[in-house]
């Protein structure tokens, strides 16, 4: 058996992605389910990994750093999966975990193509059943599926969602090798020509613990401001139903659903939106669901703890009041 | 120019009819298939090039689908894309994701193109992860999160505008090269019945395994026989109880919502 490896992220200052810390942690309790002799690894792919490097550490016994210079000035998922393939020991099988966002789905499918591997996607649980058992949910979220890989998979990639598992540090710290990256990568980098930042760029959704949503309800960018400020009272993110994004009331990045994001927030809040199903397929594992809305026979009545019958603006600006401000 | 666009027929998320069979693979029979919503907003790139560029672009549709996929495809060649190429076959039912990219990358290498768009993921798979195997495979330039794609036809470059997290990041690339795109590239077109009827004698050129050279043996085979996963379980998840309704006046509403948010610790 040659081990369990997560591919880390980082954040744009250099830090560990807090789904990298989730990813970690899920990797060190697979590998007791396993029976503890299972090695549990890292790797960080980056400009300047020392950092990232030095925090993975602290959730799995061995981190490897590889320095990749490229990656300062290229896009990263490629360069990336190539160094982690240099990296990982593949003498029998091998499980890769990596993010589901962007940039993990880039790194699993570069790793597949390039290591003949087998892939299992958007994990919501993995767990040790005498092999790794994957669930997954299909059909905007109507199953949940357990998948297994097949006897002769010899490099099992798993892409994990954001919030399957809470993030804890191992009792003692882990060990960093640093390395430098190998040969000129065989896949052809590609140039960042530019880096554009977005005007306010908001907190983001991905790993949120609560996230309060807009739909075509909140009726305006103004109407975004509300939905901001009780975001900022419950320390969340805001999110945007695919309308209020076309609206172009929000950015796209805040979009939750079939063609925006797959969240798992603690809290759910959600005004003015009638869940649809493209909406529910990104927020239906939400911990807490609760709903205000006008119509008490909108579809989000199904799938959420409660409802508030009402209007947003006079509901949300009562509830402001109601919290008082942040301690 | 020649562009591919991977459409892949999915069962149509709106008809909220799918399932799985009792070999837990989909069940395509029990729900309409549409082309996958995230390759139609690729689908409407490409047709925006063409419009910039008119005469000097071709646009094939690419899938590998049951022999139906051809229906499928029609609507995209309603919307104005030149040709559907769809590969059929019956031992790749079941295939993983794998064997899909090795099926897409095989289909290519027959194609002429300067440049291939996938898109964010699928409705029934959501793994996003076939685009950049393909592109591995055929050692594209790989750009990814596309909102913006722009080719520079005489320079033979193409540029990329990717999502990132504090804003987007400009790639740039030499073509041929493959692009996955998000929603932003625009909301895909309504086909205008000049296109309908134009769609009925376009062509859409089937491919067996066999005619890209592929096998459902050895080491290197594809398809079902070949998974390298399995669904091995599938179950309902649990429903939520009955949502606690509320109403009243605001304020009223407000300090119930208040209390219950205390209650489950989430303020």
């Amino acid at each position: 058996m040659a081990g369990f490896w997560v591919v880390a992220e980082t954040n744009a200052d250099g830090t560990l992605a807090k789904s990298s810390t989730e990813l970690a942690t899920l990797a060190r309790a697979l590998a007791e389910q396993a029976g503890g002799s299972i090695a549990v690894s890292g790797v960080v792919v980056a400009a300047k990994p020392d950092v990232a490097a030095a925090e993975l550490a602290t959730y799995v016994p061995s981190v490897v750093a590889v320095a990749e210079p490229l990656a300062a000035e290229h896009a990263w998922a490629q360069l990336a999966a190539e160094r982690v393939a240099e990296v990982i020991d593949r003498d029998g099988p091998t499980l890769v975990l990596t993010g589901a966002g962007p940039d993990g789905r880039d790194v699993a499918g570069t790793l597949l193509a390039l290591l003949d591997g087998a892939v299992l996607v958007n994990a919501t649980s993995v767990t040790w059943q005498d092999g790794e058992s994957v669930e997954m949910s299909v059909f905007g979220g109507k199953l949940i599926t357990t998948s297994a890989f097949a006897d002769g998979a010899n490099l099992r990639i798993v892409t994990v969602r954001p919030n399957v598992t809470t993030a804890a540090p191992a009792a003692s710290p882990g060990k960093v090798e640093s390395r430098a990256a190998g040969a000129t990568p065989t896949l052809p980098a590609v140039k960042i020509v530019d880096r554009v930042a977005a005007s306010g760029a908001a907190v983001s959704i991905d790993d949120a613990r609560v996230i309060v949503a807009g739909g075509r309800g909140v009726g305006s960018p103004e109407g975004f401001e509300l939905v901001q400020q009780l975001a900022d009272r419950l320390g969340g993110a805001v999110g945007a139903t695919r309308a209020a994004v076309d609206a172009g009331w929000i950015p796209y990045a805040q979009q939750i659903g079939q063609t925006g994001k797959i969240v798992k927030p603690q809290l759910y809040l959600a005004l003015g939106i009638s869940g649809a199903i493209q909406h529910k397929v990104g927020m239906q594992t939400a911990g807490t669901i609760v709903a205000v809305n006008r119509d008490p026979d909108a579809p989000i009545a199904e799938f959420a703890d409660m409802l508030v019958v009402g209007d947003l603006v006079e509901v949300g600006t009562a509830l402001l009041e109601e919290l008082g401000p942040k301690r | 120019m020649n562009i591919v666009v991977l459409t892949k027929p999915v069962p149509d998320p709106a008809a909220a009819a799918e399932k799985l069979g009792p070999d837990n693979r989909l069940d395509r029979a029990a729900s309409p298939a549409v082309i996958n919503g995230n390759d139609e907003y690729t689908l409407e790139a490409a047709l925006q090039i063409a419009d910039g560029h008119p005469g000097e672009v071709e646009i094939t549709l690419l899938a590998m689908a049951p022999a139906g996929g051809a229906e499928t495809l029609r609507k995209g060649l309603a919307m104005g894309a030149t040709r559907g190429v769809l590969v059929t076959d019956p031992a790749l039912a079941g295939s993983d994701a794998w064997s899909t990219a090795k099926v897409l990358a095989a289909a290519l290498g027959t194609l002429e193109f300067d440049l291939v768009l996938a898109g964010f993921d699928s409705s029934d798979g959501v793994g996003g992860v076939v685009g950049a195997a393909v592109a591995t495979l055929l050692k594209l330039p790989y750009l990814s999160s596309a909102a913006k794609v722009e080719p520079d036809l005489a320079g033979k470059t193409v540029r990329v505008q990717r999502i990132s997290a504090t804003g987007f990041d400009v790639l740039e690339a030499p073509m041929p090269a493959l692009v996955v795109g998000t929603q932003l590239l625009g909301t895909p077109r309504y086909p205008s019945l000049k296109g309908i009827m134009g769609a009925r004698s376009k062509e859409v050129a089937q491919r067996s395994l066999a005619d890209l050279g592929l096998t459902t043996d050895g080491a290197d085979a594809v398809g079902g026989g070949a998974a390298r996963t399995t669904v091995t379980a599938k179950r309902t998840p649990p429903a939520r109880g009955a949502a606690r309704v509320v109403r009243g006046p605001a304020a009223e509403a407000a300090k119930e919502l208040a209390a219950f948010l205390a209650e489950r610790r989430l303020v």
